[in-house]
C-alpha cells in the first residue's frame, strides 16, 4: 500500500516535464495535449502518427500506472456526469480558442517563459478558482 | 521499414534516427506523459479541485506537479538554448499576440476546468481505467473542438501543439 505525498506530485511533474521535453525533440512543436489531441480531429493535419502514438503511449502509461500504484489509482469524481459533459464541451471549445491547456500554456509555454501563455495560465486558474468557489456554494 | 519520410512535418526533428524510431520514442514520451499525471495524483478530480479550492479545503499537493513539470521543462530548454541543440529542431519561443481570442479562450478553460476537475491530459488519461467520466468528458472535449474548429473556425493554429 503507498500513500500519495508531495513528492508523488513533485516525481509526476518531473515526469510530465521530461515527457514534454522529448515530446518537443521528436516533434519540433510544443506538445500540448489539447492541441496534440485536436489536431486529429483536423482532417488535413500532415502529422498525425506521432499525435495518435503519443497519445496511446499517455493513455497506456496511465493504465500501468493505475494497475500497478495504488496511490495512482485513486479516483474521486465530484460531479455528475451531466456537468462533465458541460465541462468537456467548455474545455473543448476553450483549448482551441484559447491555443492551450494546462500542458502546452501552462507547462511548455510558462516554463520557456512566453508571455501569451503566462497570461492564459493566470486566466484559466483565476477562473477555475472562481469557477470552485462558485459551484462548491451552491452545491452543484 | 518505409524510409525517412521528411515531407514536412512528419516528424522532422531528430535526423540521424529513423522514422519509426522516432516514432516509437514518442510512444514511450507518451507513455511517461500518461504515468507522470497519474502518480502525480493529476487524474483524481477530487484532488484538482482541491487546489483550486483556495477559498474553501484548500489542497497544495498539485503545486508541486507544476512545479516539477515548469521547472523540468523550463531549465532543460533553457540549457538546450544556450548550448545550442545540434540536430534538434525546437519550437520557436516568440509569444503570439495577447488578444480577445485568447483571453476568452482561456477563460473559457478555466470555467470547464473547474466544473469537472478535468483539463485535456487527465481526461485521456482516465480512459485508460475506463472511467465513466472520461468516457463522457472526451467525447463531449472533442465536439467542442470540432465546434470551435469547424463552425466559428478559431483554432490558434500558430504555437502549442
Amino acid at each position: 500500500m503507498d500513500h500519495y505525498t508531495y513528492v508523488h506530485a513533485l516525481v509526476g511533474g518531473c515526469l510530465i516535464g521530461f515527457a514534454s521535453l522529448i515530446a518537443t525533440a521528436l516533434s519540433g512543436k510544443v506538445p500540448g495535449i489539447s492541441g496534440v489531441f485536436g489536431r486529429l480531429l483536423v482532417p488535413t493535419t500532415p502529422d498525425k502518427s506521432w499525435r495518435l502514438l503519443f497519445l496511446i503511449g499517455l493513455i497506456g502509461g496511465a493504465a500501468l500506472s493505475f494497475a500497478l500504484c495504488d496511490s495512482a489509482a485513486v479516483f474521486r469524481p465530484m460531479r455528475s456526469l451531466g456537468v462533465m459533459a458541460v465541462a468537456g464541451l467548455l474545455v473543448g471549445f476553450g483549448t482551441r480558442l484559447g491555443g492551450g491547456c494546462t500542458s502546452g500554456h501552462g507547462v511548455c509555454g510558462v516554463g520557456t517563459g512566453q508571455k501569451d501563455s503566462i497570461a492564459a495560465t493566470l486566466i484559466f486558474i483565476a477562473v477555475a478558482i472562481l469557477t470552485v468557489f462558485v459551484v462548491n456554494g451552491v452545491n452543484l | 521499414m518505409k524510409p525517412l519520410q521528411n515531407n514536412g512535418n512528419e516528424v522532422a526533428a531528430l535526423r540521424p534516427l529513423p522514422h519509426w524510431g522516432k516514432l516509437f520514442l514518442i510512444f514511450i514520451a507518451g507513455g511517461l506523459f500518461g504515468t507522470g499525471l497519474a502518480i502525480s495524483g493529476m487524474t483524481d478530480p477530487a484532488r484538482v479541485i482541491g487546489i483550486l479550492d483556495v477559498f474553501g479545503k484548500w489542497d497544495p499537493a498539485l503545486l508541486f506537479v507544476m512545479a516539477g513539470a515548469v521547472g523540468t521543462y523550463g531549465l532543460v530548454m533553457l540549457i538546450l538554448r544556450h548550448l545550442g541543440s545540434g540536430s534538434l529542431k525546437l519550437p520557436s519561443t516568440g509569444s503570439s499576440p495577447i488578444d480577445r481570442q485568447l483571453v476568452i479562450g482561456a477563460a473559457i478553460f478555466g470555467l470547464g476546468w473547474g466544473l469537472g476537475g478535468f483539463c485535456p491530459g487527465p481526461s485521456l488519461a482516465n480512459l485508460g481505467a475506463l472511467r465513466t467520466e472520461a468516457l463522457v468528458f472526451v467525447p463531449a472535449m472533442a465536439i467542442g473542438m470540432v465546434v470551435a474548429q469547424r463552425v466559428f473556425k478559431v483554432d490558434r493554429l500558430s504555437v502549442k501543439g
